[in-house]
């Protein structure tokens, strides 16, 4: 039976590498990856991904293999050989604390950039340090997301300003700030194409930036549980280009004055 | 003295303090309200292993609902319980089912059998102690379980909904009422129920630190304990210096809930057009003060475990354990390290970002303690005899299953790419793995390992093997998969995520995980009827089934009151397999050296006495 089991346990990383490269090279199967990102910011957390999956993956690949051959070759049924009385390795543990440790701080800085480019430096004015006002404030509530756009004159409070639900325009190839927050209990504004997520804190006012670089239309999901009807707190994100926003935020204007409709939320 | 032949000493129960036996009075004493810890041990095996049942029920929901959502659901949907929405499971009832799952198999299942089951039948059996220091502490820790069983529980019933805010239980939605309407009562009883899980926990750590500490057989010197002891040892630091946090913390909680204080609430926080709180607060705090626990107790899940894992690997590959030192004092770099990571859980929830990156270094640098372990498993198998008994496959698929969840968690590490995964079904996987997979696993290997020594007879091993090849593979078709869901972003928590574009095509796969999910907790049964059979009809064994070196196999199987019915001293450590010194391929801690009478009250110079 040591032989049967000592495959039952090559298994483990046959069967787990087998299934990532199916899903990752997408073989006969498609859709079941990462899904596509078009924030050119996201690239890097995509990159950082695949980097640490590769570097597991061979960490992954050689335990499992020295565990199945030690159990194939140590089967007490089958091995002559005396076991071997040691106590351990002084020598083995310096080198399997430090490589794992050297590897371990070098992921840790090699993805700082990366963290500080996510959430905490947010885009600036072109030529100056001030910082890029939000296009649009996010408003969460059990269960939807208010929207606020500035408006013509870019400043958030004022006559021009326009409001929707769940319906979020964005402009393509453009650096985007969207201001959070939230009316009653935590949510997390939480964009898997554009590989965005932040939760978002009542009495806290939150910010998350990204460059879009695709049209399209995407799906905005909450992300931290705010409810019984946290799965249908569900938003829909378009990115359009330049001109079709600047029409579509036009007729959002218009039929906002006729209806005198002004959600609360908005404040 | 050698204490390998079959214990024909006789011990008519363990914790026999009856002398004529038969009054109502000594049964309680006895079985219900006993002083003996290894009653106390066997108290809490059963009702956690009854709490795993429940908890594996309530997972079975929550599968049900991913699977095949809006459908009746079986068994209950027939109950009328669901009778409004014909037969389906309500979204309200499906937030109860993962906050109670989640506070079922934490609170109730994998803290209690760590430390309440095996902790307190092993701790005094295996340095060579009598009972625990205080045996009426010990017994007031298990019937404090008690009332949080009934509370928690009740909350399940209390109507129209259970306390459904995670077992995270978050402010606000947890701390305002109307924030989840339905689940008022159920929310403050739920708070309750975690105070007394706290207080049992304090008291049975108290106990552990000053038996470990006080209480060891002469000769028993701290590097010659049995890694489980180390387990438990370091554990039990841990929950003495963490829970006090989580249990002020839920007090404070509580008080927002019922008398309206506002620490956890911003100003004037409301919520369903309720009426709004004072606050003041900040819901962040309650994050910081629930992690600071709950981050230390996924060690307090995991080192006992690894403890046991590590005794069972070296007695059946019959070989010494490969880097005790080494695995010391990873164990503590762990439990040390465990105190400044907290803050991995919350990278995106609005904590400042520079916090943010120190927590990732000192959560990259914790993953470097259990690299460290696993080699050294790796390092004890290599060249022994390796024996595949039951206990053997349920500590190495440990092994080869912890590997996958310390991996994993090198992902959500690393801060930029836990932005995309945060709240995914990849930490889903990756917990289940070290949780499950891993804990779960290896207390399913010390209940076979130590079945002989609690109840003196064996389990039957083909069924053993049986139960362990089905849930292995069961327990990987559930949870593998998981990680891929992850990577394509899907959320946890989702009542329904398949009306979002881009999970609708996920479905076969959540489809086939459910299938998986009914076979792993169908498997169980297999072990049920084992381990109920075995107490009363297995082969009766005598004190050294497996040729162990640790204690408590010197004593008799089952041990009686007192544990041994010779004062140990101890010679060496626990992991003299192979060792060229005796003829015998194991070497028990209590066998004099060749050539040296055994002196039972003149052991080692170096010895506490106790």
């Amino acid at each position: 039976m040591g032989r049967f089991w000592s495959l039952l346990f090559l298994l483990v990383p046959v069967i787990g590498v087998g299934i990532f490269v199916v899903c990752a090279a997408e073989i006969g199967i498609e859709d079941h990856w990462l899904p596509e990102n078009v924030n050119e910011h996201g690239r890097v957390i995509d990159d950082l991904f695949m980097f640490i999956l590769y570097l597991t993956g061979i960490i992954f690949i050689a335990t499992g293999i020295a565990l199945f051959w030690f159990l194939w070759k140590y089967d007490a049924a089958k091995n002559v050989e005396p076991v071997k009385y040691v106590h351990g390795s002084h020598t083995l543990e310096v080198v399997w604390s430090i490589v794992p440790a050297a590897t371990l701080l070098f992921i840790a800085i090699y993805q700082m950039n990366a963290w500080a480019d996510a959430k905490m430096r947010r885009p600036t004015l072109p030529g100056s340090d001030e910082l890029l006002p939000p296009l649009v404030e996010v408003t969460a509530r059990q269960f939807e997301w208010r929207l606020r756009y500035a408006g013509v004159d870019q400043v958030m409070g004022t006559d021009d300003d326009v409001f929707g639900v769940n319906d979020l325009h964005i402009p393509v190839d453009e650096d985007i700030v969207i201001a959070i927050k939230s009316k009653d209990v935590l949510h997390s504004f939480f964009l898997p194409n554009l590989r965005i997520k932040q939760d978002i804190v009542p009495g806290m006012k939150q910010h998350v930036w990204f460059k879009s670089n695709k049209k399209g239309v995407y799906d905005i999901v909450c992300a931290e549980l705010c409810g019984w009807g946290h799965y249908k707190m569900k938003g829909r994100l378009t990115i359009s280009s330049r001109d079709d926003f600047n029409i579509w935020l036009q007729e959002q204007y218009e039929n906002q004055e006729v209806s005198e409709f002004e959600p609360e939320g908005s404040e | 003295m050698s204490s390998t032949t079959a214990g024909s000493i006789s011990d008519s129960h363990a914790g026999g303090h009856a002398q004529s036996g038969g009054t109502v009075g000594e049964f309680f004493s006895t079985y219900v309200f006993s002083l003996d810890h290894k009653i106390i041990g066997l108290q809490f095996l059963f009702s956690t292993l009854l709490w795993f049942l429940v908890g594996g029920l309530l997972a079975l929901g929550i599968r049900w609902q991913l699977a095949w959502p809006w459908t009746s659901v079986p068994v209950l949907g027939s109950t009328g319980m669901f009778a409004t929405e014909g037969g389906q499971m309500s979204p309200e009832f499906y937030t109860t089912l993962f906050t109670m799952h989640a506070t079922v198999m934490i609170f109730f299942v994998i803290i209690p059998i760590l430390a309440g089951a095996f902790g307190n039948y092993l701790i005094p059996l295996m340095i060579g102690a009598d009972d625990m220091a205080f045996p009426t502490l010990n017994m007031l820790s298990y019937w404090f379980m008690w009332p949080a069983f009934a509370l928690i529980g009740s909350s399940f019933f209390f109507p129209p909904y259970g306390a459904g805010a995670g077992w995270t239980s978050y402010p606000p939605l947890s701390a305002l009422a109307e924030a989840a309407p339905g689940s008022d009562h159920a929310q403050t009883l739920w708070l309750l129920g975690v105070t007394f899980v706290g207080v049992s926990s304090m008291m049975g750590s108290v106990n552990y630190l000053t038996t470990i500490i006080q209480m060891r057989a002469p000769g028993m010197s701290m590097f010659r304990l049995p890694m489980t002891i180390w387990g438990m040892f370091i554990t039990a630091i841990l929950q003495a210096f963490a829970l006090p946090v989580l249990t002020a913390a839920g007090f404070m909680q509580l008080t927002d809930r019922v008398i309206g204080t506002g620490f956890f609430l911003p100003e004037f926080a409301f919520a369903n057009n309720g009426l709004p709180a004072s606050g003041g607060g900040q819901p962040l705090l309650w994050q910081h003060l629930f992690w600071f626990y709950s981050h230390p107790a996924v060690y307090i899940m995991i080192l006992p475990a690894m403890g046991m894992v590590s005794d069972i690997i070296s007695c059946f590959s019959r070989k010494p354990l490969f880097g005790y030192k080494p695995m010391v004092y990873s164990i503590s770099g762990i439990a040390g390290l465990g105190f400044i990571v907290w803050g991995h859980h919350m990278f995106v929830s609005g904590m400042n970002p520079m916090l943010g990156m120190t927590f990732m270094v000192s959560t990259m640098m914790i993953a470097l303690p259990s690299a460290v372990k696993v080699f050294n498993w790796l390092g004890t198998i290599w060249g022994g005899q390796i024996q595949f008994t039951t206990p053997m496959l349920f500590s190495l698929s440990f092994v080869s299953m912890f590997i996958i969840g310390g991996l994993s968690g090198i992902f959500m590490a690393a801060t930029p790419v836990d932005i995309f995964i945060h709240d995914t079904y990849f930490i889903v996987a990756h917990f289940h793995y070290v949780l499950f997979a891993g804990t779960a696993m290896a207390v399913m290997g010390a209940i076979y390992f130590w079945f002989p020594k609690m109840f003196g007879r064996m389990m039957n091993e083909t069924l053993g093997k049986i139960h362990f090849f089905l849930t292995f593979v069961f327990m990987n078709g559930t949870f593998f998969l998981m990680h891929i869901l992850g990577a394509v972003g899907f959320p946890r928590r989702l009542a329904d995520p398949y009306h979002y574009d881009t999970f609708a095509h996920l479905r076969p796969m959540n489809e086939f995980i459910t299938i998986c999910a009914i076979g792993m907790v169908a498997t169980q049964i297999i072990f049920a009827a084992n381990f109920i059979y075995s107490i009363f009809n297995g082969p009766t064994v005598g004190r050294n089934p497996w040729k162990a070196n640790s204690l408590e196999w010197m004593a008799p199987s089952p041990p009686g009151h007192g544990n041994f019915d010779f004062q140990p001293v101890i010679y060496r450590g626990p992991y003299e397999y192979g060792s060229p010194e005796v003829d015998t391929d194991y070497y028990p801690q209590t066998q004099p050296p060749p050539g040296q009478k055994s002196d039972g009250d003149s052991g080692d110079a170096s010895g506490k006495g106790h």
